[in-house]
């Protein structure tokens, strides 16, 4: 019974690194931008779900929806003023931007917010949902139905609305979105100011679980990465799926090797299906060269 | 309609336009001919906006278009269907076409041009709820024209055309041009193959390493023996 208990929290714990997963998607697969200060937006997301919750006392399901407008203006901000003049360098430049951002930024937090770790308390976080033997944690649960929901409505939106629409034509032919009159640079702002929303959301969902402390991005944007490369580059769907899966890999490799040893099971992964699918496990045998939203 | 005055191009170091100037007259069907790499794809980029000239002018209508960003000359009026067609494989027909009418001036006649390029091309009808990249190389380019149309164009810039199909097949598209160009639209066809599209048009341009060799009507150039020696063997 405990092992299942492991998967169901590893399960519902992979709801927010879809999350993750799908914002860092999104951006690599309409921008072409390996975002690897993604995991420092979350490190921010949660210090300012924090700051809700000590200054105004706002629990942190009430201020997600101002944690997640923060992060897409912080997203939008990001695009605008260092990948937008940045564009058409070489890759080797935009990679060097990102990560200098992301060094940038936890060393601010370091010295602003000094390496301690904060965590909110609530009434709710040890509470349980009693199924048979099983304790089924609700701030997880929680997360898990808020992921699938927004995971959905982001789907739809990028399905059936025009400006969706228009953000997938980008992502799949860049040329022809210029030539048909999309405002490419827009989109770009979109859709980071999105991938930026998501894991503002992410990270709302996180602070009832988890402690927020400069470095904790690194973990996490590992996580992400793992999780795009499983669910290959530009899809959606393979990091939701990517992410529920290491959520499950995670417990697993927590209860048969060692909770030390995940990131190297991360680790494994990564280079196993860049070895061997380095188009994703979910992609219908494209080519790696295609990165775009599908 | 389209004049470009005295335009210049560089890719980095490398020229690719050279003084350039031509004109396009409303109502017709001008031809854009040249080799590979003479100039042709990067004369209509500079036009669309998506490569900026270092010197020259390119004025529409009257107005300069060549500081703005290719989303505001498609308001304009002026629409390119690329070399390659470079449709959005992964999207059915009927997508296509939408992003086809996404600017401003495209929505208020969507149902009406949607209409008018299923009478045009039928087939897509039939299949436009299957993706793109799906479709046979014919059926692509009519998808490609028919997203062009899609967003009320004036000026409809066409890049090779013939690229890739069997001769049967441009015969046919070339006709459609015709009835598009009937319907008050204006082409401008860029193409290698220039005994087809002289065929069709009224006037022509000939590129030669991003210069311009020759230009006037059609009917003369294929007379002309410069033409007649470098371009159709004889
Ligand atoms: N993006 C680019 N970067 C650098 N050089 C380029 C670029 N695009 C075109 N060129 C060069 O500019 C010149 C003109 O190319 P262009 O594509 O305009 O020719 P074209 O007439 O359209 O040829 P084709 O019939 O092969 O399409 C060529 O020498 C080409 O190598
Ligand atoms: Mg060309």
């Amino acid at each position: 019974m405990t092992l299942l208990q492991t998967l169901i929290s590893g399960l519902l714990l992979g709801g927010i690194y879809s999350l993750i997963s799908m914002g860092l998607n999104l951006i690599l697969g309409v921008v072409r931008i390996i975002n690897f200060a993604h995991g420092e937006l979350l490190m921010i997301a949660m210090y300012i779900s924090f700051l809700f919750y000590s200054t105004m006392g706002l629990d942190p399901y009430v201020s997600a929806i101002l944690v997640i407008a923060c992060l897409f203006l912080l997203g939008i901000i990001t695009q605008r003023f260092l990948i937008q003049p940045i564009l058409d360098t070489p890759a080797s430049t935009k990679i060097f931007a990102t990560l200098g951002l992301s060094i940038a930024l936890q060393n601010l937090a370091l010295m602003t917010l000094s390496a301690d770790h904060f965590s909110v308390r609530t009434s709710y976080q040890s509470d349980v949902i009693n199924i048979g033997e099983l304790a089924i944690s609700i701030p997880r649960l929680i997360a898990f139905i808020v992921a699938i929901s927004v995971a959905v409505l982001l789907y739809l939106f990028l399905k059936k609305t025009m400006t969706g629409k228009a953000i997938r034509a980008v992502a799949m032919q860049r040329q022809a979105a210029y030539l048909m009159g999309v405002n490419v640079k827009k989109i770009y702002l979109l859709a980071f100011g999105i991938g930026s929303a998501l894991v503002g959301l992410a990270g709302a969902m996180l602070m009832p679980i988890y402690s927020v402390y400069p470095t904790l991005g690194t973990t996490f944007v590992l996580i992400a990465f793992v999780v795009v490369v499983l669910g290959g580059m530009g899809s959606m769907f393979g990091a939701f799926f990517g992410g529920l899966i290491i959520g499950l890999v995670e417990a697993l490799s927590g209860v048969l090797l060692d909770t030390g040893l995940k990131e190297a099971v991360y680790f494994a992964i990564f280079i196993l299906v860049l070895l061997f699918r380095p188009s994703g496990i979910f992609s219908l045998g494209k080519g790696a060269e295609e990165v775009g939203l599908k | 309609m389209l004049k470009l005055d005295n335009i210049n191009l560089f890719y980095g170091e490398i020229q690719a336009l050279w003084n350039l100037s031509m004109e396009i007259k409303e109502g017709q069907i001008a031809a854009l001919l040249g080799a590979n790499a003479a100039g042709k794809s990067s004369t209509i980029n500079a036009i669309s906006g998506l490569e900026k000239i270092s010197g020259g002018k390119i004025t529409f209508l009257g107005k300069e278009i060549h500081k703005m960003d290719p989303h505001e000359i498609v308001e304009e009026g002026i629409i390119q269907v690329p070399e390659g067609r470079k449709l959005f494989n992964y999207m059915s027909i009927q997508e296509n076409l939408e992003l086809g009418a996404y600017s401003k001036r495209a929505k208020k006649d969507f149902k009406k041009n949607l209409r008018m390029v299923f009478d045009l091309f039928p087939i897509l009808e039939e299949r436009k709820n299957q993706f793109a990249g799906e479709m046979s190389g014919g059926q692509q380019q009519m998808c490609a024209i028919a997203r062009g149309l899609m967003s009320s164009p004036k000026l409809l810039i066409i890049d090779e055309l013939s690229l890739g199909l069997a001769p049967i097949l441009v015969q046919k598209l070339l006709k459609a041009l015709v009835d598009i160009k009937n319907s008050g639209i204006t082409i401008l066809l860029v193409e290698q193959n220039v005994k087809q599209s002289l065929a069709i048009s009224d006037e022509a341009c000939v590129l030669e390493n991003g210069r311009l060799a020759l230009s006037g009507k059609a009917d003369e150039l294929l007379n002309n023996p410069h033409l007649k020696k470098a371009y159709l063997g004889m």
